[in-house]
């Protein structure tokens, strides 16, 4: 089962997600890499070999996305990958067989579902929050649920021991933020810049006074998340956030406009391993101590970014 | 406290906000501006000077008798009343909500507007006001809709508004409101989003509400003044909303006048394809606000049908959601037949071209007066039974489809129009 049901501190004050990130930050001195896939692109199978490949090459924590028919918080990428998914037929309910089969092969990899709230409300908030906890999922991130709305997940989660991710903007107020981060369990997810989903060159320089912010709030962990996409952003980011957050350059690779053969599939899921390592590279040198020979630039550490970081 | 002054966040157990959080910022601060807007004299005189002097208000009341001969008004039974919202600037009751919002966009100090539109009125109505307060404007449009309504289009277009197609999902309105959202969450501290109905995150349909409540406010005063009483029913049609909820508001709190909304049957219920979300949706959320949903068992949205772009819409205003509940409206279907046909005994009875969302009122009146004739319903004391239709829109925009409908353009012209109606079919 998974690392949330294990501990034996009551669904209340623990999470098995944010005891991963204090031990990454404690014994490694660095922030987690957290990895977004939707559930049932290209396929239910093959997003399953693709989060398998995510584990592999260095993601710490899985975000599982729900594809969905009016995903708002989402640019180009991911939208095209969600409509993919539904066009291949996937259902709300496979993502109780790919948490499981996720959990099975790497127990000590949380899987947080990332889920716009009607599919939720349609499934019915308890009933989701049951058999996501019996999959052994770690719990939800909710886009477009605030907390002022969120009664009935929080009441859920709560009965089933599950993560409340939810997030905050460079727009969020102190009120909202100390709101925000009251009801959140696992991390707070700081949207670091305004915008969807997407790659973007610089990750805004609002992010670390966002985390600042949300620091300051009450919040013990803050991950970091939209616009990452190179192993240097996310050696930026994660010198100051306590994880790093990837979509949209992990669905890129998989992206094809029909059905692959088993062999250009093959090929995706090599450029995936490819993209996930120089991320696992870069959250691993985030904080790496300053080389001794001093022209030397640290490992994927050479921002071109002009941001005063 | 009134029905009629009822507000958000909540309607019953609809509305609320469930948007991201960048957002809520952004919300809130409308919100604030909004309510000082409400309690400043200057603020309701510049509006109502524009009212009367841009948009034509007040708007006329007209009786249509020949056309009430046909909803069982031989006799002398019924009399139809139509609010003539048709007439505004724009062609339509969109102006109200636009002026309004575009105002509080100019105290805020914000450049630029964003709006979704479907068959486009929305969005000139909002490229207009952008024209006339000199602000930025871009309109998102299904790529769909932009190549039925081609016209609408260049008039945005020649009104200085970008317009964007969207081509993702339906390529409808529902997809042009999340392109919007989606604009909106990047450049939220320069942009308003100009939402054109009473649905998305509050305070929207409230406050959209508010700028349509003087239809009803209007209407009422016309047809005391001309009949000496109130009517016995107010229809309209439902989209999203607003131009049923701007004429319903007057009448919420008088317990006799019977509330009737129309919504887009298109091929009939059981055909699956339609927007009837009272008849065939359920509890849901789509774009920030929780009502009425036309989904399916995974609460993905449903994509829904119209003749008329208008109500093609696959949830409804959190407001009437709450209306319905309450039983203080009643919300049926229209085919677009029974549209079509109503559309067109408005032309030929009365001279005036209704949009064709405005035509699902206009049958729904039709069924109302047949029915009452049928039962022999009459006003009190035996007097003619007064229907008052709210005629949302003028039916400009829709000659070509009209044309293409009852096969009235000819040779080389009709085969193209069967195409394309051949392709409209086809489509969602």
């Amino acid at each position: 089962m998974s690392t949330v049901t294990q501990q034996a501190t009551g669904p209340d004050t623990h999470s098995g997600t944010a005891d991963l990130i204090a031990r990454l930050r404690e014994q490694e001195n660095r922030p987690a890499l957290v990895g977004y896939l939707p559930v049932g692109y290209p396929t239910v199978d093959r997003s399953i070999e693709a989060l398998k490949t995510l584990v592999d090459h260095g993601v710490d924590i899985i975000e599982l996305g729900i594809p969905y028919t009016d995903p708002v918080l989402d640019g180009p990428v991911i939208q095209a990958a969600a409509q993919g998914a539904l066009d291949a037929g996937a259902r709300v309910r496979d993502v109780f067989r790919v948490v499981r089969e996720l959990t099975e092969y790497a127990p000590h990899v949380p899987v947080l579902v990332m889920t716009y709230w009607n599919p939720v409300l349609k499934y019915g908030p308890d009933a989701f929050a049951r058999d996501l906890a019996a999959a052994g999922g770690a719990g939800l991130i909710t886009p477009d649920l605030i907390p002022d709305e969120g009664a009935d997940w929080i009441a859920a989660s709560e009965a089933h021991g599950l993560d409340r991710v939810f997030l905050v903007a460079p727009s969020s107020t102190p009120e909202r933020l100390r709101l925000t981060v009251g009801q959140s369990r696992g991390f707070v997810y700081a949207a670091s810049l305004m915008g969807v989903t997407g790659e973007r060159n610089q990750v805004g320089s609002r992010a670390e006074q966002l985390v600042a912010d949300t620091r300051a709030a009450g919040a013990p962990n803050v991950c970091v998340g939209l616009g990452v996409s190179t192993g240097a952003q996310a050696a930026e980011v994660g010198r100051f956030a306590d994880g790093v957050i990837v979509g949209s350059a992990l669905v890129r690779p998989l992206l094809s406009d029909g059905p692959l053969p088993d062999d250009e599939w093959a090929v995706r899921l090599t450029n995936l391993a490819g993209v996930t390592e120089d991320l696992a590279a870069g959250v691993r040198s985030a904080r790496a101590p300053a080389p001794t020979d001093p022209p030397a630039a640290t490992p994927g550490g050479a921002t071109t970014s002009g941001e005063a970081l | 406290m009134k029905l009629a002054d009822v507000s958000g966040p909540y309607f019953g157990q609809y509305g609320g906000r469930f948007v991201p959080e960048a957002l809520i910022a952004a919300l809130e601060e409308l919100d604030t501006e909004f309510r000082k807007a409400a309690d400043d004299p200057a603020f309701a005189a510049e509006l109502q000077r524009l009212h009367r002097e841009y948009t034509g208000r007040p708007s006329p009341l007209t009786e249509v008798p020949r056309f009430a001969a046909h909803a069982g008004g031989e006799s002398g039974g019924v009399r139809v009343f139509l609010k003539r919202e048709d007439l505004n600037h724009t062609g339509s009751h969109k102006i109200n909500n636009v002026l309004g919002q575009a105002l509080l966009v100019k105290r805020m100090g914000k450049k630029r507007l964003i709006a979704e539109t479907g068959a486009g009125q929305h969005g000139v109505a909002t490229a207009t006001a952008a024209a006339l307060m000199d602000l930025e404007c871009v309109v998102y449009m299904g790529e769909e809709d932009t190549r039925r309504q081609a016209l609408n289009v260049a008039r945005m277009r020649l009104l200085g508004a970008e317009v964007v197609p969207v081509k993702i999902g339906s390529r409808t309105l529902k997809d042009a409101i999340n392109e919007a959202l989606r604009d909106w969450v990047a450049n939220v501290e320069t942009t308003h989003y100009l939402l054109g109905t009473v649905t998305g995150p509050h305070p929207f349909p409230e406050m959209v509400r508010q700028f349509h409540r003087i239809i009803g406010e209007e209407a009422r005063e016309q047809i005391l003044e001309r009949t000496g009483r109130l009517p016995d029913v107010v229809a309209a049609c439902v989209g999203g909303g607003s131009n049923a909820l701007g004429i319903f508001n007057a009448f919420l709190d008088d317990k006799d006048v019977e509330l009737r909304g129309f919504e887009a049957g298109g091929e009939g219920i059981e055909s699956g394809r339609h927007a009837a979300r009272f008849s065939g949706g359920a509890l849901g959320v789509l774009h920030g606000a929780r009502s009425y949903l036309l989904q399916d068992d995974d609460g993905q949205t449903l994509p829904s049908h119209s003749v008329s772009a208008g109500l093609d819409y696959p949830s409804v205003g959190p407001a009437h959601a709450w209306l319905h509940d309450l039983g203080r409206a009643t919300y049926e279907p229209v085919t677009d037949d029974e549209a079509m046909e109503a559309f067109r005994l408005l032309c030929r009875t009365e001279g005036i071209i209704p949009a064709i969302e405005s035509a699902h009122a206009l049958a729904g009146a039709l069924r109302v007066g047949q029915a009452a004739a049928a039962e022999g319903r009459t006003g009190p004391d035996g007097e003619p039974l007064v229907l008052l239709v709210n005629l949302s829109g003028r039916g400009d925009k829709d000659v070509a489809t009209a044309a293409r409908w009852f096969g009235l353009l000819d040779g080389a012209d009709n085969n193209v129009a069967a195409e394309e109606l051949e392709r409209q079919e086809g489509r969602g």
